[in-house]
């Protein structure tokens, strides 16, 4: 049987091209993995949707079996995971993060 | 008894048997936090360098290291920080 909270983030990594599941809120952070995540993705000036996995039991689970990932916070773009907080901070460095980016059509504002 | 970073190390020793690998528990940087416990043994950062990641993505390299340790994400390891390279990627090529 599908876990009923794997519908919900299917839809929400399909209606929002990128999605951050975190612990706190962008603005609030509530763990520094979490944060660091969110500020890299301010630095790269992408918008994007944080879900707060601290508000819902189920969603803190759901997500890790939907991904078959054990930590938060996790990345998607338009659909795909991306990785966790050490992943996107390699692929900041490395600039494939922002090229991902680009080539998901996915407009930044700042090219760092 | 072994300490959860001995349990790590000869975790992914056996499971990448010609890897280098490194574990540092950080629990004590974490004391106090959500997901911290009042014995640590929480928070680890962890470097494996083994040809077996070679043409493996990000991603695939991560989730083996994960399978390696899922009995310690079940008994109240909290965070892992990853550092999976090849022996090319970390310069020792």
């Amino acid at each position: 049987m599908t876990n009923p909270v794997f519908e919900r983030i299917e839809n929400e990594i399909k209606e929002n091209p990128v999605v951050l599941y975190m612990k706190g809120t962008p603005v609030f952070p509530q763990c520094g993995f979490s944060a660091r995540v969110v500020q890299i993705l301010s630095h790269v000036g992408v918008p994007f949707k944080g879900v707060n996995v601290l508000e819902d039991m189920e969603l803190r689970e759901g997500i890790k079996q939907f991904t078959n990932w054990p930590t938060i916070p996790q990345l998607y773009v338009k659909g795909e995971f991306v990785g966790g907080c050490d992943i996107v901070m390699e692929m900041y460095q490395s600039g494939e993060l922002q090229a991902l980016l680009k080539e998901k059509g996915i407009p930044t504002s700042a090219e760092a | 008894m072994q300490t959860r970073a001995e349990r790590i190390r000869d975790a992914l020793q056996a499971a990448f048997p010609s890897a280098e690998v490194r574990v540092q528990d950080d629990s004590h940087r974490h004391a106090g936090h959500a997901g911290a416990r009042p014995e640590g043994e929480t928070h680890y950062t962890v470097e494996v360098v083994s040809p077996a990641f070679a043409g493996m993505s990000r991603v695939a390299r991560s989730r083996a290291a994960h399978a390696v340790l899922a009995p310690e994400f079940g008994s109240g390891l909290h965070a892992l920080s990853l550092r999976l390279l090849t022996p090319e990627e970390a310069g020792r090529g």
